[in-house]
């Protein structure tokens, strides 16, 4: 890539000609992608912090109004608890995801009979719609025709019916599962992606050297493996953190707002309820926790370009 | 040692050194794990599917009829979801909406990526990073001022909302892949044509474009599905009834608060499926190569 711009120093007068229309090519190809995303989401960013600032209700501009938003959150139980909710939340299923994803590419990294039929299954619930396999899941969590609870109770392992979205904990652990079971495949498929650019001939040195299945796996395959991780976890955690279709589909944050996510606390008290500033205010309270995931994200490719001796 | 063993079992080739283990091993940390997996992660299909074909006295019947299988099939709920509510008009929104997102994004996409990858114009890699810190940026906390702009640009309740504010999350995504696909492509190409007299656009659309069209169609697939999906501007910004997006109506028109018409709903869900399903299952090998950029030489 360095190639031509050296070539092109050593003739100063087509130099000056080509980063011409280098450059106004280059604004005229950007300009329509550019153009979208000033308009529809660097815009609305700052709009969003703006609005946050000020009481807008939906059919009434708002005026400034200062931090008051903020204060008003500051002290209202029910956002710190969706705070809670949102870190509880990400966390368990990230962990979560991570192990069961990892486990099972290293399963799918094997050599299989159908390899491709398994790899192709395994995507399904990442392909699906949210919603609509949360309304699945929906049903698999009826409080009265579930069939988990069902299937419990002909095993003999429990004698009522699991109240699973009514109780508070319940609720909390079904979303989770939810949203691992949702979560896996992308995992999954990244980390197969990435195990098999490992050579295998690492593998074979190291089984020489007599290296046991766990010393394979910590010395070869995780080192190898970390950059793809930090990059894979970092998204599914963006993507969890500011998860909201399937809170909204099987609790809307309820019972008692044990599930609410500050996305759809955002949600409900901006669109539903009409207060835009104060839901504008809860997005906002997100960004600082998506600053620091991107900023990891960030470290994690940097880590990557250097583990992969390139510049670029 | 290993060396011969591979070349005595040439079958056993390209899993490496799969052959050290032993059968019932295998079993254990493969295959029984695996099947694990299947189940769980197909059994909410199953069950949907099985709900959809299942009638009413069936459904809510655990004593008399096994839950987990259906004695009489039934087509009566997708025939009422068919004829009796709006939801084939909620299949033909999505499917424009998705359509014009996807190749709106896609047109901006292609520019841009060859510009950020080919044209290096000054600041080329800031432009790269910003859309990539642009695709960090999640519709959660953007569908509250979104809503406000769509509001005063007059779109509110029109598909234009939608197809105007996917590309949002669609081109971040799009460039960024074709970015890696570009890369890939020789640059001695392009060098060859820009000999011969070809100008910037020529080389991108009859060099670079044709042989680009895997990684178009991953793109393609990628911005269709995530359209297709997507649920938190499409409940924002669209009222009507009739011009909801299958999740949405799904959702919020099937569900009435008296009984569950969990049949339907059902249906609803496989129905809405199926298109996304279908097109991944012609195109998952691409898909799995280029999800992370390694596209396979």
């Amino acid at each position: 890539m360095a190639v031509p711009s050296v070539a092109v120093q050593r003739r100063p007068s087509i130099l000056s000609r080509l980063a011409e229309s280098r450059n106004s090519l280059g604004f005229g190809f950007m300009l329509p992608a550019a153009a979208l995303l000033l308009v529809f989401l660097t815009y609305p960013l700052g709009l969003g912090v703006w609005l946050s600032f000020t009481d807008t209700r939906i059919g009434r501009p708002g005026i400034f109004i200062g931090i008051e938003n903020y204060q008003y959150l500051w002290s209202d139980g029910v956002f710190w608890l969706s705070v809670f909710n949102t870190v509880l939340y990400t966390v368990s299923a990230s962990i979560l995801k991570f192990a069961l994803g990892l486990w099972l590419a290293l399963i799918l990294n094997q050599n299989l009979p159908f390899k491709s039929f398994f790899r192709a299954v395994v995507l399904l619930p990442w392909v699906v719609p949210t919603v609509l396999s949360a309304i699945a899941f929906w049903w698999i969590y009826d409080s009265q025709f579930s069939i988990l609870s069902w299937a419990l109770q002909q095993m003999g392992l429990i004698d009522h019916r699991i109240n699973f979205l009514g109780d508070p904990t319940n609720a909390r652990a079904s979303v989770i599962a939810a949203n691992v079971w949702r979560g896996i495949p992308f995992v999954a498929i990244t980390l197969l992606a990435g195990l098999q650019t490992i050579p295998q001939s690492l593998y074979e040195a190291a089984t020489l050297d007599g290296a046991s299945r766990w010393q394979l796996f910590r010395y070869v395959t995780l080192p190898l493996l970390t950059p793809i991780i930090a990059i894979t976890m970092t998204f599914s955690v963006l993507f969890t953190f500011t998860d909201f279709q399937l809170i909204y589909v099987l609790t809307r944050g309820g019972p008692v707002n044990a599930t609410h996510l500050m996305a759809t606390l955002s949600f409900q008290r901006g669109i539903a309820g009409g207060q835009l500033g104060e839901g504008a205010a809860i997005a906002v309270a997100m960004i600082p926790f998506l600053l620091a995931a991107i900023l990891f994200s960030y470290f994690g490719l940097q880590r990557r370009r250097w583990q992969q001796g390139g510049g670029d | 040692m290993a060396a011969i063993k591979e070349v005595e079992r040439p079958d056993t080739d390209e899993g490496g050194m799969g052959y050290l283990q032993s059968l019932p091993r295998r079993v254990v940390t493969v295959y029984l794990p695996l099947l694990m997996f299947v189940i769980v992660l197909l059994f909410p299909f199953y069950w949907m599917t099985i709900t959809a074909i299942k009638p009413n006295a069936e459904m809510t019947d655990y004593v008399k009829y096994n839950p987990f299988w259906v004695v009489h099939p039934t087509l009566q709920h997708i025939r009422y979801l068919l004829f009796e509510t709006s939801y084939p008009g909620w299949l033909l929104n999505t499917v424009i909406i998705s359509t014009a997102a996807t190749f709106l994004s896609l047109a901006a996409a292609v520019l841009a990526a060859y510009a950020i990858e080919r044209l290096r114009f000054s600041g080329a890699r800031q432009v790269g990073l910003a859309v990539f810190l642009a695709y960090l940026v999640p519709p959660s906390i953007l569908f509250i001022p979104l809503s406000v702009m769509v509001f005063k640009l007059g779109l509110y309740d029109t598909p234009f909302a939608l197809i105007l504010t996917y590309p949002t999350f669609l081109i971040p995504f799009c460039t960024w892949l074709l970015m890696g696909y570009f890369r890939s492509i020789p640059f001695e190409l392009e060098e060859c044509a820009l000999i011969d007299g070809a100008s910037r656009w020529q080389i991108l659309t009859k060099i670079v474009l044709p042989l680009s069209v895997p990684g178009l169609i991953s793109a393609g697939i990628f911005a269709f599905t995530l359209s297709w999906n997507e649920f938190i501007y499409a409940l924002t910004f669209i009222q009507s009834s009739e011009k909801k997006t299958v999740p949405v109506g799904v959702l919020t028109e099937l569900v009435r608060s008296d009984v569950y018409e969990w049949g339907a709903l059902m249906a609803g869900a496989l129905i809405g499926s199926l298109p996304v399903v279908v097109l991944y299952s012609f195109f998952v090998e691409h898909y799995v190569s280029s999800m992370t950029g390694a596209v396979k030489e």
